[in-house]
């Protein structure tokens, strides 16, 4: 399968990230087109188009907005859901920071469709050069009478404000971000209400991913049999893959759904060293990890799943030979349980213990039998906590378990580092430096 | 310190964004810090003021996120991050060096008030790994070796570029980006580098594109 640059197409354009040098690449054609149809062919456009949201989740994108009850005379809000967090998703930052016009034309057609007057892009507050470059693409949006009252004289009004986040992973779940940006601690909110019904101020809520917006200018100006030329019929479409770890070239690469791992590691130049993957996740920690017997597996929503993962952000993290599994996996709950927020006990007694144990494993000082108390602790995780954090700090330890159960008993009385030299992970040449 | 008239200008600015006042508290709290160099007693008063709501709430709001700092950042704030991919990929060591060289440690300022250092979680620059920031600005790729050379050369109060982002200036005026994003810094330094741009340049090499619809100019 090829490379296919769509969102990517025209990244290597200096100016690209200003308005005239997104101009000049077609950009906002798409919106002229959008603002001349009636709001619900668009939405119905995005539910033929199949596009598939690519935060994570994979929700159909069309059906969401159509969520979104019509004529009850409450405020709309469209809310981007900027926070890139999940460790190892590298894709939403660089195409802010890229084309952020793309996002922005995107924000305004979305808008349009779901009757909203009030957009705000949530961007985590630790990447300021990602929140200048979109507020720059704003503010000259909104001079170009792109933004404003009677865009392009359509009669619709939209504002857009640009939001900084302060350091969160919970934000990236959309309730917790809902709460963020109404200035509370960003902890998730009960579901049902969905956010489509009472989102941000109780009021009729989409939250939709950057790299899902920044589709629509294309589905609606290349149309939907154009977009299902991209990828299978359950995941269509292009997706902005991120490939990261021991690999010769990592980078970002855009390709249809659907490719492989083993196509997408030629692209990025194969594992160093011509040596093996070990194991790889096909998108965050919060997908369960695979080995090399899975890279020939199409990279779909509905393969990954049936391949016990899930696609996620689709942002591979490639690990070679070098990497202990066990510390791989201590190190992701660590994370988990700093980023646990404290509302619900099986996720934040649970990421405790798990994570304590985990580090006795580390450290060469476990038992073989604390390897059924984790998968104990694990399934009091998964499934009783109240969102998806808690799911998914459960998701690493069984999915190593099951192929590298051998590792983690050997771990029981000697540490990993004695097994794996950590200088030897290193990815910079002449790594051992200390 | 007490906050003056202008941040509290500024505040009322970041007020009159939203729909519901109290969203403005997360950009509110940003700019306490750039004035503050750190959330204070004073700054959160004033939050509460401005927005009418108790200092007790803007308390707990401040204590959630970890960007808000309650004691001193350096003038520099430096993270490395050590979650898996950039800390087994080196950027332990790339910690631990700074560690040594600054004499601090985690979220702890150096006597001098230069540099604060954070092991941070991830920064969305996997591709990029080990990943280090300098008041949040990407110092991507980093060794040992030249993370040390960044340190000496803002200590010898030395140009540095980030490397996808604008020149570094210091913690306080990156708080304030936070809470005004549209910074005038959008066109300075690069921000799309050859990582990014990897297989765009692959497809170009080997003929490869999108196919394009007849509607399509």
């Amino acid at each position: 399968m090829t490379l296919t640059p769509v969102i990517t197409e025209h990244w290597d354009q200096p100016d690209l990230y200003t308005l005239d040098g997104y101009k000049r690449v077609g950009g906002y054609v798409a919106l002229e087109k959008a603002l001349k149809l009636d709001p619900d062919a668009i939405i119905n456009t995005v539910k033929d188009s199949g596009l598939r949201g690519r935060g994570g989740a994979g929700f159909p994108t069309g059906m969401k907005w159509s969520f979104v009850p019509q004529n009850d005379g409450k405020p709309h809000y469209l809310v981007v859901n900027a926070d890139e967090s999940e460790p190892g998703a590298c894709k939403d930052i660089p195409i802010m920071m890229a084309n952020p016009h793309a996002l922005i034309e995107g924000v305004i057609i979305t808008s349009f469709a779901i009757r909203a007057n009030h957009a705000f892009i949530y961007i985590r507050g630790e990447v300021p050069n990602a929140l200048r470059k979109v507020a720059n693409a704003v503010a000259e949006a909104r001079r170009a009478g792109l933004i404003g009252k009677n865009i392009l004289g359509s009669g619709f009004d939209l504002e857009i404000v640009v939001h900084s986040g302060a350091g969160a992973y919970i934000c990236g779940e959309e309730t917790a971000l809902l709460d963020s940006l109404e200035g509370f601690r960003g902890q998730p909110r009960l579901k049902p209400p969905f956010p489509a019904v009472a989102g941000l101020y109780a009021s009729p809520t989409v939250i939709n991913n950057v790299e899902t917006i920044c589709n629509i200018p294309y589905i609606i100006d290349r149309g939907v049999d154009w977009f299902r030329s991209f990828g299978t019929e359950k995941s269509p479409g292009f997706k902005v893959w991120a490939v990261s770890g021991h690999v010769n070239n990592p980078g970002i690469f855009e390709a249809p759904l659907g490719i492989t791992m083993r196509q997408l590691l030629e692209y990025a130049g194969g594992v160093r060293g011509g040596g093996k993957v070990k194991f790889w996740l096909p998108g965050g920690s919060s997908v369960p990890l695979l080995t090399e017997e899975h890279l020939d597996l199409p990279m779909t929503y509905e393969e990954m799943a049936a391949a016990g993962t899930m696609l996620g952000t689709g942002t591979p993290m490639i690990f070679d030979e070098t990497v202990s599994v066990v510390k791989a996996v201590t190190r992701w709950l660590e994370f988990y349980k700093h980023e646990s927020c404290g509302k619900c006990t099986p996720c934040r007694e649970g990421t405790y213990w798990i994570t304590g144990m985990l580090e006795n494993f580390e450290h060469g000082h476990a038992k073989e039998s604390d390897l059924d108390l984790l998968v104990s602790a694990c399934n009091q995780i998964a499934g009783r906590s109240f969102c998806a954090l808690g799911d998914a700090a459960a998701t690493p330890f069984p999915a190593a378990l099951k192929y590298f159960r051998d590792e983690f008993v050997a771990a029981t009385n000697s540490p990993v580092d004695d097994a794996f030299d950590p200088v030897a992970s290193y990815i910079y040449a002449g790594a051992a430096t200390r | 310190m007490a906050i003056n008239e202008q941040t509290l200008a500024s505040m009322r600015e970041l007020v009159a964004r939203y729909p519901q006042p109290r969203s403005a508290l997360l950009p509110m709290l940003h700019l306490v810090q750039s004035a503050e160099g750190e959330v204070t007693t004073d700054g959160i008063a004033a939050c509460a003021e401005v927005l009418g709501i108790s200092p007790a709430e803007v308390t707990g709001v401040s204590t959630f996120y970890t960007m808000y700092k309650r004691k001193p950042v350096g003038e520099h704030h430096i993270g490395v991050c050590v979650n898996t991919l950039c800390g087994l990929l080196g950027g332990d060591a790339v910690y631990e060096a700074l560690s040594e060289r600054l004499g601090i440690g985690h979220n702890e300022p150096t006597a001098d008030g230069k540099f604060s250092l954070e092991r941070i979680e991830c920064q969305a620059a996997c591709t990029h790994a080990p990943v280090m920031t300098v008041d949040w600005e990407f110092m991507d790729d980093v060794t040992p070796t030249s993370a040390l050379d960044v340190i000496d050369r803002l200590s010898r109060g030395e140009r540095v570029e980030s490397t996808r982002g604008p020149v570094i200036r210091n913690f306080e005026a990156t708080e304030h980006t936070l809470a005004f994003p549209d910074d005038g810094l959008a066109g300075e330094g690069i921000s799309v580098d050859a990582k990014m741009l990897a297989g765009l340049r692959y497809a170009k090499e080997h003929n490869m594109s999108a196919p394009r619809s007849g509607q399509e100019g």
